[in-house]
């Protein structure tokens, strides 16, 4: 930008700004700092005052976490000594490790469900994208607007008639149930987003592929979809993370088989009072690869979270 | 063999024509590329959304399938209307969807034209903002729970250290007056930088030349700011609002692991209500009619909303 640009603020304001915008980026982050550092933290200083900033760093969170423990006698805890470091953390507790917990099966099963939906919902969503993008589809606009207000609905609204009906076919707490419910709630996004990006993409190059003897369809996977990559890879992040964090429909149609973590994180209780380490490192393990892909993405986040009403 | 003729043909023929004797006419892909998606949210959305209508008119207790089912007519939809319950639970919610649009638009607005001073490094400081808006709400709501802790939290300690006041004095989920501001606070910090992003997006589509012009016509830059940089801006902030307003007219997840909707009802908001009703009083004919009337509502919000949008879009 030329100096002489007059929309240019001036050299000490600049500073002004950008110290307010990195303490309120300071501020918003710390209670994710915090929760990163509780994980970590031996019960005792979890629950200190004033609250610790320095500490003696702890795996006992995560060991909580993944185990189940039972309290045993003087005699038996001296006859097995501890095997292996989290054996030990355990032991000098005055516990012993009674098996493994349920958070590893509930996060499998939002990995399972994350992606099952997700690949669902990007195929499905890419394919009907693709068609109201390019062919002239009777009642095209009331469609699209259909398929984007069965997101307006409150999930609880419509879990009422889900639970009903996933009850009478036999899909209450089963994968597939989940998976057919999330795909269908993404696809209101993934059919947006991907109308907008397949929009992008020139018709030139596709017409150029039909004159050289390609199908339509072939045109569309050697053509439209190589193009279309990224756009898709956004969206299956939006999707996949969409699925991950979902509550309301996790916690009213499952409860055992096919739990997912959302529901399960909360109920992490210790054996005496509330475990926050434990609780602290699982929301830790949870959160952090949506932070990974939400700085990945950061240049189509807005698209996302707009349905791609904003591009920019 | 054949293929060679058709291939050949393929090629001798006009494009259109083409395409109708290789592989499959147009419109048929149309038509299977966007079947399966329609066939999908017609059977988990608008089937569900006609079963629940009928249920409204009903006594049906998903509890007692076996239970005569008996239609009732309007009866639901009376009581409900005349409960002086739901008004509470839609105060709540009011309050509550009020105070987030208000604060988010707020302090958005002014991050987002903070950021667009194009300072160094503000690319880091957006990511950093960011990164609350993209997570869970449940484990969010669980994790504040924790921050909230009248001793041990590190809200209260911030708070109290700031104030010079006993961190124990108060508890922000567990008192009555301070509990409907707990989730504000917590809503507001994880999705003030949706409303940011939009803003920021609308502050650069701002072309230089207008600012220009008006600084040639010696206009204040308090005057350009309100008469250039806020219109500009409205239509996408009003659509920050849209998206904020019909979600959280919505929340559930953030609210029922902060709070559980206490301490009495004082956080009850409608989706936690209708839970309440639908899963624990197993009330699903009365419930079903609730639903009904807060999909109305939302509908019919979020429509003249967008009329509105549009004339301002079209200024």
């Amino acid at each position: 930008m030329s100096k002489s640009s007059i929309s240019e603020p001036t050299r000490g304001f600049k500073w002004i700004a950008a110290i307010l915008v990195a303490f309120y980026s300071l501020v918003t982050i710390m209670p994710l700092l915090w929760i990163v550092a509780t994980g970590f933290k031996s019960s005792a200083d979890s629950i200190a005052y004033p609250p610790k900033i320095t500490f003696q760093p702890s795996l006992e969170g995560y060991v909580n976490l993944f185990t189940t423990q039972t309290r045993q006698t003087k005699e038996f805890m001296a006859a097995n000594p501890p095997k292996n470091w989290y054996e030990e953390i355990v032991h000098s507790k005055g516990m012993v490790i009674a098996g493994p917990s349920r958070f590893g099966e509930r996060f499998l099963n939002s990995t399972i469900i994350g992606f099952g939906s997700t690949f669902l919902s990007v195929l499905l969503g890419t394919m009907a994208a693709y068609a109201f993008s390019r062919f002239r589809v009777p009642l095209k606009d009331d469609l699209l607007f259909f398929i984007l207000s069965t997101r307006m609905m409150p999930p609880i609204a419509v879990a009422i008639p889900i639970f009903l009906m996933f009850r009478a076919v036999g899909l209450s707490d089963t994968h597939a149930g989940m998976i057919l419910l999330y795909t269908a709630v993404n696809l209101s996004l993934s059919v947006w987003l991907l109308k907008g990006f397949i929009d992008e993409i020139p018709r030139e190059y596709e017409e150029a592929a039909l004159i050289d003897g390609y199908t339509r369809f072939q045109a569309f996977y050697k053509v439209v979809l190589p193009q279309a990559a990224t756009g898709i890879a956004s969206t299956a992040i939006f999707c996949l993370i969409f699925a991950w964090n979902e509550y309301a429909f996790a916690v009213l149609l499952t409860s055992g088989t096919a739990q997912t973590a959302p529901p399960f994180i909360p109920t992490i209780i210790g054996v005496a009072g509330q475990d926050w380490p434990a609780m602290a490192a699982g929301a830790t393990i949870f959160l952090l690869p949506v932070m990974v892909f939400t700085i990945l993405l950061r240049r189509h986040l807005l698209r996302g979270i707009t349905f791609g009403a904003v591009r920019k | 063999m054949a293929n060679g003729i058709i291939e050949r043909a393929a090629k001798l023929t006009p494009a259109p024509f083409a395409r109708k004797i290789k592989g499959l006419s147009d419109r048929a892909i149309a038509w299977i590329f966007i079947t399966p998606t329609i066939i999908i949210l017609l059977a988990v959305n608008i089937f569900p959304l006609i079963w629940t209508i009928w249920l409204s008119f009903t006594n049906f207790k998903a509890n007692r399938p076996n239970a005569d089912v008996k239609w009732i007519g309007l009866r639901n939809y009376e009581r409900i209307l005349t409960d002086s319950d739901i008004w509470l639970t839609m105060q709540a919610t009011a309050h509550f969807l009020i105070w987030t649009l208000v604060l988010q638009v707020l302090i958005g607005f002014a991050l987002a034209w903070l950021i667009n001073q194009k300072f160094k490094g503000n690319d880091l400081w957006t990511t950093i903002i960011v990164l609350p808006m993209m997570l869970s709400p449940a484990v969010v709501g669980n994790f504040w729970t924790f921050l909230y802790q009248p001793q041990i939290g590190l809200f209260n300690y911030v708070f109290a250290f700031l104030t010079q006041s006993d961190p124990t004095s108060f508890s922000m989920i567990g008192d009555v007056a301070l509990a409907p501001w707990s989730i504000v606070i917590v809503d507001t910090w994880m999705w003030t930088p949706f409303v940011m992003l939009i803003c920021l997006a609308g502050l650069r589509s701002i072309p230089d030349y207008i600012y220009e012009a008006a600084e040639c016509d010696r206009a204040s830059k308090w005057r350009q700011f309100w008469t250039i940089t806020v219109p500009m801006v409205l239509p996408f902030l009003m659509l920050a609002v849209l998206f904020r307003g019909i979600e959280n007219f919505k929340m559930f997840d953030l609210v029922v692991q902060l709070t559980g909707g206490g301490p009495g009802s004082t956080t009850e908001l409608t989706s936690i209500n209708l839970k309440r009703e639908a899963f624990e009083k197993w009330r699903t004919g009365y419930s079903s009619a609730y639903a009904i009337i807060l999909f109305v509502t939302v509908f019919g919000l979020a429509s003249i909303y967008v009329k509105a949008l549009n004339k301002v879009k079209e200024r």
